[in-house]
């Protein structure tokens, strides 16, 4: 389906997850980081980058491996991002949620 | 099953081939699942390895202590080496429960188990035989794992088990996920979701676990969230062969870094990788690794001749999901397609359902134990299931 985001038209589920990455861009990760009530800071955009770069070389995305990254550990992302911190940071960088096959 | 299409494949005068394992006895590990709650008994699900090698096959059961791709050799940890010109990796998934803290701790094998070695679900059974009742929480530590589906086939026959004990009452069973439900696709959910109320299944998801604490039986994760239990069954982080570390072919999780499509390693040429121990974005089932055989075959036989690796695995999984009271459900995807519902192998037709508990599937999933023994590991192809997968007889949206 179609949802407004930062003023643009961009795919999403049925979840608010984007379905197609290259229509993503700053401005609408700002706007998903806004309604999850995170305002983003240089430290949530390395994570962010971390998600992205992995989910282009189709890594699955674990919160150990984001604690692995060099970047945060976990406790500092669940700091970054309070409520189910992969789900919410995956949103915000118009990456699909860790899923399982069904 | 490589050893078995290739023997056919190759020029005999020209090539030999021999498979190096430490063991002597394979297990059929779907079964491990069943073992717990008595439906299979040890002597089901093991065999000796060597009945599976052709008779021009050469099996070494030796202990590799690592593998020097930059030399095309593997050195044995008894101190020989056996070059190669091709090597294929196998080594598979395996569990690590010391990757999560005090998940391997006085509790382990008393009141913590897991299902996914022989050992584990041995336990497991033994525990579940004279076990009281009280709070089963059965739990995934992170993704990926080997056969997703298992822990909720686990949660499923479990049900049926203690109904089956008419114990039900006594046990509340608590399914504990990383991921944002027990399904995670939208038509699975929407189709399946109902299984987990009828049969009293309470879920926690985006549970990231930090600790086991064993002195006050609770898991515990990131957030502070702790769920107590009786009975701990956990599937600890998966990882690929500590070979892999050893030879520093593997990444953070011991995989090794392979083409999606070709099956070949990113990192050497000739080296190949099939199953569990690759890192491409496939569910870890056996059914993966039977289709990936016949790409692999092709493919090493376009290397050695000089040609491209033409043949392109599609991430194609068939699978059968236990649902308990004999009954089960099938699925059929790829990378692209997520499960969905209709009618399997004939479009139309069946006999088998998609997505559809039944009882007919649930044949399918035992009969699946004698398609193992008898036309996988031979690497024969199974009759009307082609590697890749049809999109023929599904209803996508």
């Amino acid at each position: 389906m179609e949802k407004i985001i930062a003023q643009k038209p961009v795919q999403v589920n049925e979840e608010g997850y984007m379905t197609n990455f290259t229509e993503w861009n700053k401005e609408i990760g700002e706007a998903i980081a806004k309604e999850n009530n995170i305002s983003l800071s240089p430290k949530h955009w390395e994570v962010i980058n971390y998600i992205q770069n992995e989910f282009k070389n189709e890594v699955p995305l674990t919160i150990r491996k984001i604690g692995k990254s060099g970047l945060v550990d976990i406790k500092e992302f669940y700091a970054l991002f309070p409520v189910a911190p992969l789900k919410t940071a995956t949103k915000i960088a118009g990456v699909p949620k860790p899923a399982s096959c069904i | 099953m490589m050893a078995n299409h290739l023997h056919h494949k190759l020029n005999r005068k020209e090539w030999t081939i021999a498979i190096v394992d430490e063991r002597t006895e394979h297990h059929y590990q779907p079964g491990y699942l069943f073992l717990p709650f008595d439906i299979y008994k040890p002597k089901d699900i093991i065999k000796s390895i060597k009945d599976f090698i052709p008779a021009d096959v050469n099996l070494i059961t030796k202990k590799v202590d690592r593998i020097v791709a930059t030399e095309n050799y593997i050195q044995m940890a008894e101190g020989d080496r056996l070059h190669y010109e091709v090597l294929i990796i196998a080594t598979g998934a395996k569990i690590a429960p010391e990757e999560t803290a005090g998940m391997s701790g006085k509790l382990w094998h008393q009141s913590v188990f897991d299902f996914y070695t022989f050992e584990g679900a041995l336990a497991l059974r033994n525990k579940l035989r004279d076990w009281k009742g009280g709070q089963l929480v059965i739990h995934i530590t992170e993704m990926p794992i080997k056969c997703p589906v298992a822990p909720l086939e686990f949660a499923f026959l479990a049900d049926a088990y203690f109904k089956h004990k008419k114990m039900r009452d006594k046990v509340n069973i608590t399914y504990v996920t990383p991921l944002s439900g027990a399904f995670t696709k939208p038509t699975s959910t929407a189709a399946l979701e109902h299984l987990l109320h009828e049969k009293n299944i309470a879920i926690e998801s985006d549970f990231a676990i930090a600790t086991v604490d064993n002195d006050n039986k609770t898991i515990v994760d990131y957030g502070g969230k702790a769920i107590p239990f009786d009975l701990l069954v956990t599937v600890p982080t998966n990882k690929g062969d500590a070979l892999l570390e050893r030879s520093g072919l593997g990444d953070d999780l011991n995989y090794v870094p392979t083409n999606k499509e070709t099956l070949q390693s990113k990192a050497h040429a000739n080296i190949f990788v099939i199953g569990d121990a690759t890192n491409v974005p496939a569910s870890k089932a056996g059914s993966v690794a039977h289709f990936e055989a016949e790409i692999l075959t092709e493919n090493i036989v376009h290397y050695i001749q000089g040609e491209a690796l033409s043949a392109s695995f599609d991430g194609h999984a068939n699978c059968f999901i236990e649902t308990g009271n004999n009954k089960a459900l099938l699925i059929d995807f790829n990378y692209t397609y997520e499960p969905v519902s209709g009618k399997f192998p004939f479009p139309g037709i069946g006999p088998l359902g998609l997505l559809k508990e039944s009882r007919m599937n649930h044949w399918g999933k035992l009969a699946f134990r004698w398609i193992y023994w008898n036309v996988l590991l031979k690497g024969t192809p199974i009759p009307f299931v082609s590697s890749q997968m049809s999109t023929a007889g599904k209803n996508f949206k």
